[in-house]
Parts: structure tokens; sequence; C-alpha cells
């Protein structure tokens, strides 16, 4: 049984047309529904049990280069009109006139998952925690400290267009956090795991939260030992998941159009060309089921596509929304997102990854003399005019004679995009993914990384050893 | 402004016997734009407004009880009703806690702010968009160097808020906000850098397009040709805006909130030296100069002047209400809460870093070998207040016989904030009074390590 939509189409086809009553190119209507409810475990006390509720939609009118845009939580036609004629100031031509929208036929997009999170017993998500919470404390009277979080959200988000375009979706993310803290002689570490996906509360069922939590509390207690990082150019192998940050900073943000347009990114100008080594396919694929990044259709109303950004080594595209893809007189990618109905929608990437390769991980490690293997990435952050990027470890260790021996403190890698992307050397085939939360311009959405493990042959790393 | 307290106070009204209830209430105007190519880019006008609502469930006869909460994007009645009932309900599953309470009226008068420009909402769209061209215009004509400008914007704000609460607390808090931000692209061949440039107000004619179009020129400008340098240990001088973040990272160490729950390197020494002599450290939000100023914190009470570090010796933690009953102690005002989705925590509002004597011309020469720092990436991985570890990417140009010469890109900088700052060496005269919780200035630390080639 399909749900109603969150505007009824002859009130969207009305508003549509207000929006261009000044005159425009477009206007969009992207409306939001979303409820969010976040349990939080401290200092073995359930703090904080909280549920939010927010509804809007953002309106959007495009006139040549130009982009009107208003936003408001009144969604009733009234309050929908209001929004379109201040989003529709920037058509200042006065042409146009009333302009029809024929939607399209509706096709209602019920959620993806077997169990809805909101029809779960708070207590159920609430007895995660506590289990976490033990686990973690149990893995070493060292940890003095754990904090559990639960979350999840349901998004209703319709998108109508002055096109014709009507497309809904309903997409329901859960996850689950651990971070712990360990004291020892050397002050204190910590240590951090996540679980996210774009999937209900049956994703209780094959993941096990102690199993999060103690990997958490390892991290810390291994930290504890750990030695300052060293400091210069070093062979590093990133262990595969979270490794693919890496990928996400040194050219996934450069190859979001936007950047392209402005001039702003180091791979302007370079479709065609090698700018990665031979052993580099990367996708961008919001079609991946589950993962944190995937969707069914972007914030513009485009469907999720797989698009291959470099096949080997070589740059094939790069990702696009709709007004960008305008702009060039192509096709969105689905890539058009946005934080919210608050927000205008730009160019982001969904689920990024590095196709896996041919070597053996151990293999890998056994034949790099002496180094750094990263086990656990934290975040990065790019400059993607001048390509440089950092990325941060938070669980290293130190290579020596091919083994992975003494635990490194927490340190930034820091390189240069093209130049890392053409050292990796390595390859190996345990592929796997690892969420995260990725800020650009003020605005916050989820996405996947994914990479197996692999080596680059020198980088800079910033610790404090000399 | 009666209405939004009255609208908080009417939920709060709705108190059952054994149950307390706190209200927040928040509305805000903002307008963005985005200059580009002599054109508005984009235009976005909005009014948001939402509430949250904390429910405390006491226990029979005892002290503390259990807290929910629950936020909504919307003031309708229906919505308003829900959340509370939502609130109710997420209370039932806390676990009971002898600290856990509302904040209480404590007899602090708060500071008499003005941080309201009447002019803010009459001044015409028209002259914020020609103030963004202005802007866009002037970064693009400073030079012939400038290949692109990324991003020019200006953007004001209006927010109010109210707080009322069952324990007596009834608050209420305007302030507006207007800013100009610039990202140059300076070029030479195939060398591009960047360099960004900003200028905020109360108001609109508290902005200086010409400071932040020569800003973002400059940063940029002068970091054309700039190569990776070689590793090793130098005194690092760090930019205001710089000095700024790392406050900010170094701010969440001197949470009271943190050191009760064993997350601060600053746990269990109050009364020892963490810090050079010359350092001392204030939390004062009733400084009207500060752009994070406030009358009142997340719950309510008054903020104060909270002297943190005094002449190097750690003197006081910022605590909420609940996490000073954790620590036996009593709230320093400092609760702060993201907004009407977020509830409050302890923690800094306006850090500033007692200035010293020397401007930054002189911190260079008195240097006189080192790299100067003038921005740094991957602060959020980088740099950890729980462990003290810290290790950022930086740019910036190397220091000789005290002058800036070449530009340095693509190295870090790193060292714990521990040692960082027992190596204070200058502390700059030049304070800036920038957005988020920390003003700058010039900053000269000795012995860091530098990593590059």
């Amino acid at each position: 049984m399909p749900d109603a939509p969150l505007v009824e189409p002859p009130v969207l086809e009305r508003v549509l047309g207000a929006a261009l009553a000044r005159g425009g190119d477009l206007a969009e209507v992207f409306v939001e529904d979303r409820a969010t409810s976040a349990a939080l475990l401290d200092d073995q006390k359930i703090e904080e049990l909280s549920s939010g509720r927010e509804r809007g939609a953002g309106i959007r009118v495009v006139v040549g280069e130009t982009t009107g845009f208003a936003h408001t939580a009144d969604l009733s036609e009234q309050g929908l009109l209001a929004a379109a004629e201040a989003a529709s100031a920037v058509a200042r031509e006065g042409g146009g006139g009333v302009r029809r929208a024929d939607l399209e036929e509706r096709r209602p997009a019920p959620p993806l998952v077997e169990v809805l999170p909101g029809e779960v017993a708070k207590a159920a998500k609430l007895e995660l925690l506590r289990r976490a919470d033990e686990a973690a404390r149990s893995a070493g009277n060292a940890i003095s400290q754990v904090n559990a979080g639960y979350g999840d959200s349901r998004r209703r988000i319709l998108v109508a267009t002055s096109e014709g375009r009507l497309a809904e979706d309903d997409q329901v993310r859960t996850r689950f956090s651990v971070s712990c803290v360990a004291s020892g002689d050397t002050g204190l570490q910590t240590g951090y795991d996540t679980v996210a996906r774009t999937e209900g509360f049956e994703l209780f069922e094959r993941i096990d939260v102690e199993a999060v939590a103690a990997n958490a509390a390892r991290i810390a207690l291994a930290k504890l030992s750990a030695r300052p990082a060293p400091s210069g150019e070093v062979a590093v192998v990133l262990a595969g998941g979270s490794g693919g940050i890496l990928f996400h900073e040194a050219c996934g943000h450069g190859l979001e159009a936007d950047h392209i347009v402005k001039d702003a990114s180091v791979y302007v100008g370079r479709v065609g060309e090698l700018v990665a080594s031979p052993l580099v396919t990367l996708v961008d694929d919001g079609t991946v089921a589950g993962e944190w990044g995937a969707y069914r259709i972007d914030d513009e109303g485009r469907p999720a596509a797989r698009n291959v950004l470099i096949e080997d080594g070589v740059l094939t595209d790069y990702m696009w929304d709709w007004l960008r893809a305008r702009k060039e007189g192509r096709a969105s990618s689905g890539n058009g997102r946005r934080q919210s109905y608050q927000h205008l929608p730009m160019v982001r990437m969904t689920n990024t990854y590095l196709l896996a390769g041919e070597e053996d991980p151990d293999e890998l490690v056994a034949q790099t003399p002496s180094g750094v293997y990263v086990a656990k990435l934290g975040g990065g952050q790019v400059n993607t005019t001048t390509g440089d990027f950092v990325f941060g470890t938070t669980e290293a260790y130190l290579i020596e004679n091919g083994r992975i021996t003494e635990p490194l403190r927490d340190a930034n890698l820091i390189g240069n995009g093209p130049e890392v992307l053409r050292r990796i050397d390595a390859v190996a085939t345990d592929f796997d993914m690892t969420p995260g939360t990725c800020g650009k311009d003020g605005q916050a959405v989820p996405v996947g990384c994914g990479q197996a493990t692999l080596r680059i042959n020198g980088v800079t790393i910033g610790g404090t050893a000399a | 402004m009666s209405e939004l307290l009255d609208l908080a106070e009417a939920v709060v009204a709705q108190a059952k016997p054994g149950e307390e209830i706190e209200v927040y209430v928040a509305r805000g105007h903002d307008i963005d734009i985005r200059a580009y190519e002599g054109e508005v880019e984009s235009l976005s006008s909005a009014t948001s407004s939402g509430l949250g609502v904390r429910v405390l469930l006491a226990e029979d006869g005892g002290e503390g009880g259990r807290l929910g909460f629950a936020w909504a994007g919307s003031l309708d009645d229906d919505v308003v009703t829900a959340t509370l009932a939502e609130a109710r309900d997420n209370a039932t599953y806390a676990t009971v806690d002898p600290d856990v309470a509302l904040a209480r009226p404590d007899g602090v008068a708060p500071a008499e702010l003005d941080l309201w420009d009447e002019d803010l909402a009459a001044t015409p769209t028209d002259r914020k968009v020609a103030l963004a061209l202005d802007l866009e215009q002037r970064v693009r004509a400073a030079d012939p160097r400038i290949r692109q400008v990324a991003e020019a914007d200006y953007g004001d704000e209006r927010v109010e808020a109210a707080l009322a609460s069952t324990s007596g607390i009834r608050a209420f808090t305007r302030r507006t906000a207007a800013y100009l931000s610039v990202s140059a692209i300076a070029g030479e061949g195939t060398d591009s850098q960047t360099g960004t440039g900003f200028s905020v107000g109360r108001g609109f004619a508290a902005l200086d397009p010409a400071r932040a179009a020569d800003d973002s020129v400059t940063r940029a400008v002068r970091m054309l040709g700039a190569t990776k340098a070689a590793s090793g240990r130098c005194t690092v001088v760090f930019d205001p805006r710089v000095v700024s973040t790392l406050l900010a990272v170094l701010s969440m160490a001197l949470s009271g909130e943190a050191v009760v729950k064993g997350r601060s390197f600053f746990a269990g020494r109050i009364g020892e030296t963490v810090a050079s002599p010359d350092v001392t450290l204030v939390d004062d939000p009733t400084d009207a100069r500060s752009f994070t100023a406030a009358a009142f914190d997340g719950e309510g009470l008054a903020c104060r002047r909270n002297v943190l570090v005094d002449g190097g010796v750690l003197r006081r933690f910022l605590y909420d209400t609940v996490s000073a009953r954790r620590a036996g102690t009593v709230s320093t005002g400092s609760a702060v809460r993201g907004g009407f989705a977020g509830t409050p925590g302890a923690g800094c509002r306006a850090l500033v870093l007692q200035p010293g004597q020397l401007d930054q011309a002189r911190i260079l020469g008195a240097v006189g070998e080192g790299l100067y720092v003038q921005s740094v990436t991957g602060v959020h991985t980088g740099v950890n207040a729980i462990s003290g570890d810290l290790s950022v990417g930086a740019e910036g140009l190397m220091l000789r016989g005290g002058e800036l010469t070449e530009p340095v890109r693509e190295v870090t900088v790193a060292s714990t904030l521990q040692r960082l700052l027992q190596s204070i060496v200058h502390i700059g005269s030049d304070l800036e009074w920038l957005p988020g919780v920390a003003a700058g200035q010039t900053l000269a630390v000795a012995d860091m390590q530098l990593s590059g080639h």
C-alpha cells in the first residue's frame, strides 16, 4: 500500500507554475520529511534518548546562470506558494508568464527495508548500547571510558520539476558506533569503530555489536604502548576499507563538476589522461544496495548510477549534478545531493571505491621492507585546486622487515592527489567498504568509501619521531 | 520577543507532578548570496524555526532522575504537542542518574549586551547582492595573477531564542550576524594556489570587503611557487586564524564534562603548570567584542568570565549543570547547545588567549628562523583533545633572518597539545575577533616537528 505523496501532484504543478511566473528556465520543488531517533550511552548510563522531526520544502528557480532558492517548513499550498515567490525573485525580466507544469505519473517508492527502525521498541535499541558497553569494558582494565551511540533516520523525499519530473524515495539509514578511552602511564588514547548502512533494524541480525565494541577497545589499548609516528616520506600500506578515504580526498572531490567548471580542481581538462597508476580503477556508485551512500534517486530526482571515474589509471569522467551538467550540455550522473530541504543541491560523491587487485594482502606487507601499515583512517581534507590533501590515521603500525610491528600514535599523512595516485604500486584482493560523513560547503551527507589493501610507494607522514 | 518566550512557557506549564520540563525555542532568518563572474550565482533566503524539549522525570524522594529529549523543525501546535509527548516517552528509558538536573537560577545577573543590529533586516537585498558582486570584482581586479574566484559570498542571519523551564529559568536572546567570505585562486603557469579572506560583523555596515579581498589575494599570491620543505625540528609561527582553530580544539579538553568523564588530558591537573608562564586563557562571553558573545548560556544561566589558565597554571574547567554536579561543583554558566536539535553540554564560547607585547612582524623578527603557517588542514582527525596528539597539514612561508621567504606546501607540523602549550615563546598583540569559539593572534611555538621530504 503506497504512502500518500508528501504533497499532492496538482498542488506541485500549481507551485511550479507560480515559481516560473516571472520567467526562468527551471523550477524545482524538493520536499522532505525526516524522522530521526538517537540514543547515547556514556559513562555507563543511558544519557540521552532523543527523537527529531523535520519536514519542509526547498524551491529552486534557475534563470540563466542564476539560481534563486527559498525553503519553508509550511507544506500547505499557501506556504509553498510563498516560498515559490521568494525563490523567483531572481527572475527580474518579468517575462515568461504563468507556465503549466505537467508532472509525470507518480511512482511511489516504499522503503527497501525489512524492519523499519521507527517500529522497533526503544528498549531494543538501548539493549544494543548496554551490550556494547559491557563488551568494551571487558576488553581490558585499562579501558576507562566508553561511549556507544545508536541512530536511525527515515528520510522521505519528493522531487518535482517544471520539466515534468516527479520522483520519490524513502531512505532508511541505521548506524551504530563505539568510542573508547584507554588510560595508562603514557596518558589517554582513543579507539573508535562504527557500522552504518542504508538499511533497517535488520542490520543487527548480521552485525555483532560486541565485535564493534571490542574492536574500538582493542585500538585504544594498542595505542597505549604506541610510539610517535615517523616524520617524512615512507612506504605506506593501507588496509582494506577505511583506506578508501584516500580516494575520496586524493581525487573524489577534485572530480566533482562544480569544482571543474570553476577551474578549481587539479583535474580540470585531464579527461583521457593518465592521472593514476594503471592499477587504479575508481568508481562512484550510488546503486550499491545497503551502502551508507546509497539511494534510488538523488536529491534532484535523477536515478543513482554507477559511474567509472578512472579506468586503469586514465581519467574517464567527472561527477555531475543537473546544474553543472546543463552547462556542458550533458546529463546528470545522479550525483546531485543536499543535506536537507534547507540546502541547495550540489555535486557529491555516493559510494566511491577502488576495484580490487590481484595481490595477496599478507604478501603485500611481506614485500614491504619498511614503512607504515595503516589499519584505520579517521578522515581527511583536500584543497581541490592544488590537489594537496591530508588523511589521518586512527590505527597504524610500523612495518619492519616485511612484518607489522609496533603501534604508532595518530598522525596525518599529506600528499598531492595525482602524485600519490601514481605511486600506488600494489593492490590486493581483500575489498571492503567503510561509512563516513562527507562535509562540503557547510553540508554533510552520508558516503561510503572502499578499497582493498594497497601500497603507496612513498608518502609523507607527519609524526613527531625524527 | 515575548511570542517565543510565551510559547516556551506554555509548554512548560503542561508539566505534570513529578516532572520537570525545559523548552528551547528558536527562530532564524537568513540570506546567502554567492557571486560568480559578475552575476548572482545563487540567492537563498529562508525563515526557519523549531524547538527542543527536555523532560526530567524525578525520582521519588531522591535527587536526579531520568532525562528525555525531542526536537522538531516547526512550531506548529500539533508538532509542539507531539514533541513534548516524545520527550516524555524518551525519558522513561533513560538510566536514573542522581546528577541529572535542570539549571536553577543562581543569582548571577546577565551581562547587558547589544548583539542586535536593527538595520540588518531593513537593508534591501539589492545592496547585499551588490556587496557580494563588489567583493568578487575586487578580488578579480586586485592582481593579474588571480585566475578565479571560486566563492564570493555574502550571508547574514537574525536569530531569536527563548528558554523556559519549571526550575525557574526564563531567558530570551537575539543576535544578528553578517559575513563576507571569499576564496581566490592565483595562478602562474601550471601552478595554482588558493587563499581565503573574510569579514564578519553584527550588521551590514560592519563588513569590510576591501579587507576580505586583500586577505584572500595576498594569501593566494604569496603561495605561488610553493614546494615541499625538508623535514626537521623548528619554531613554528602560526597565523591568528590557525591559532583560533587550535584553541577551539584545546577548549574541548577544558570542558568539565570531558574532564569528569576522563576524556581530557587536563583531568586532575588543577593547580599545576600546564603552559608557558605567558599563557593566560580566559573564556569570556560577556565581552561584547567577541563575535560569539552571549548573555545567557545554553541552559539560561548568565554567561560569565572564567579564567581557565592563569600565568601557565591550570585554574578552572567549564561546567554546565549536570557536569558540575558530577564534579561536586556548580555551573560556570558554560552550557552550549547546537540549536534546537541539540542538548546542552559544557564548553567554551569565547576563548581568548591574553595578548602579548609584540605584533606579528616583531615576532617574526624575534624568531628569526622557522616556518610561518598561514593555514592548516586535517584538524578534525589530526588534533585529539583526549590524548593531546597533534599532527596537521600546513602551508605557509619559510622564515629566514626574520623575513618571510619562499612558500611551502604539502608538509605537516606535529607535536602534542601538552608540549605545544609549554613551548609557546611569543603571543602576539594582534588579537583578532574571529567567528568560532576562540579569538586568535600570532603565536610562536618552539620545537615542533616539520615533516616534508
